[in-house]
């Protein structure tokens, strides 16, 4: 039955690995770069929404599936509690910081370790942020831990069958990566038009051109 | 003028081009998936950058560390800051990145930023961003790999608020700062 829960040291060993696999996928998603991460919030690629979607439906499927044939104990599986104030306030900052630094944490350390010195800044940064928090924590402690702290799923709350809720999951992220395909298409007409005639370079071309121009 | 992105003079080896975000997107939550039928739970990073930060100050301000609400528990109990999943998960992170950059050609000294920023306003940017960023994942409890892809896959309700929270954040702020990227 899993998750099989290994030891402790083979569980960090594991974790290398596991580490070692994700940083290379990320890399080679192209999110080593600022650019093409940032250019998602300006719909001109949308590599990191088709990314992100894609994995969460595989693990998702995968679980799901893993867990109605009984091979997978679900209950054992971490959930991430619920404190929603506190989750959708976070989330709008770190969005903020995203759009602005360019990076998120694990993007960060890939870029970082790919050369990318304002990926350095952005994780000294990051650790101000997390000092900033710390300090202000005996004033905003209270609202950072307000909410219910429970295991709660979407299911949950929508009140239907995980399978279900899987099912809307995979429909809603079909129908944004037609949606992100069709309006890639459109930002590099609208580009096109915009600039002048022997229009040579288009955006998807710029996005990768820390490379491809030189 | 692209001055904020450094010039390689290596002609000769072309990089490899990324992976379909299809590919990569599947190789990912395949990744993650293993770490959940192994370890029951699942990627992340903010998380152990909080502890690396901890322990980093508390060579400095050991007692305002330990007494602290959000860090000391890393400390607590004679724990050991270093002793957890996640932190073994990011020095992985790291070797993987630096794996993937030397073998794509990619790695590349540099500061990389919009056609209009210069290089130090966008090293200041970056450290602004990473501050602000620092906040909302420790106020959140998670980034976009604990909260967002993690919590994501097995329909955490707080994570999809979190993932939408951020999206949001970032398209209301991107026209104000499109000088950095456009």
């Amino acid at each position: 039955m899993m998750p099989l829960r290994p030891d402790t040291w083979v569980g960090y060993a594991f974790a290398i690995v596991a580490g070692f696999a994700f940083g290379f996928v990320l890399e080679r998603a192209g999110f080593g770069s600022s650019r093409k991460l940032a250019a998602q919030f300006y719909l001109r690629d949308m590599t990191v929404l088709k990314v992100m979607f894609t994995a969460i439906v595989t693990a998702m499927l995968g679980l799901t599936l893993l867990t109605s044939l009984g091979l997978v104990d679900f209950a054992a599986i971490f959930v991430n509690p619920t404190y929603l104030g506190p989750q959708i306030v976070g989330g709008l900052i770190f969005g903020v910081g995203f759009a602005v630094g360019g990076y998120c944490p694990g993007t960060s350390i890939v870029a970082a370790v790919t050369g990318k010195m304002d990926a350095v800044s952005f994780l000294l940064g990051f650790g101000g942020g997390v000092l900033v928090f710390a300090g202000a924590y005996p004033l905003i402690g209270g609202f950072a831990q307000s909410g219910s702290g429970e295991r709660r799923l979407l299911s949950d709350w929508l009140h239907l069958p995980m399978g279900v809720v899987a099912v809307f999951v995979v429909v809603m992220a079909l129908g944004m990566f037609a949606g992100a395909e069709w309006l890639e298409r459109w930002m590099r007409r609208r580009d096109a038009r915009a600039s002048e005639p022997p229009a040579e370079s288009t955006p998807d071309d710029q996005a990768h051109a820390p490379a491809a121009a030189e | 003028m692209a001055h904020a992105i450094a010039h390689d003079a290596r002609p000769e080896s072309p990089e490899r081009p990324h992976w379909n975000p299809y590919v990569a997107g599947f190789a990912l939550g395949v990744v993650l998936l293993a770490t959940f039928l192994v370890m029951g739970r699942g990627l992340g990073a903010s998380g152990a950058m909080a502890r690396a930060t901890a322990r980093a100050v508390e060579t400095v301000a050991p007692t305002w560390v330990h007494e602290n609400g959000a860090l000391g528990s890393y400390f607590a109990n004679g724990a050991r800051w270093w002793d957890d999943w996640l932190v073994f998960e990011v020095v992985g992170v790291a070797l993987g990145g630096l794996a993937a950059g030397l073998t794509s050609r990619r790695f590349r000294l540099k500061v990389e930023g919009g056609p209009r920023i210069k290089p130090t306003s966008r090293l200041a940017f970056a450290f602004a961003g990473g501050l602000i960023s620092g906040f909302g994942a420790r106020l959140a409890l998670g980034c976009t790999s604990g909260q967002a892809l993690t919590g994501g896959a097995t329909l955490a309700l707080g994570s999809w608020a979190f993932m939408f929270a951020v999206f949001g954040g970032a398209y209301g702020v991107a026209y104000f700062v499109r000088r950095l990227w456009t």
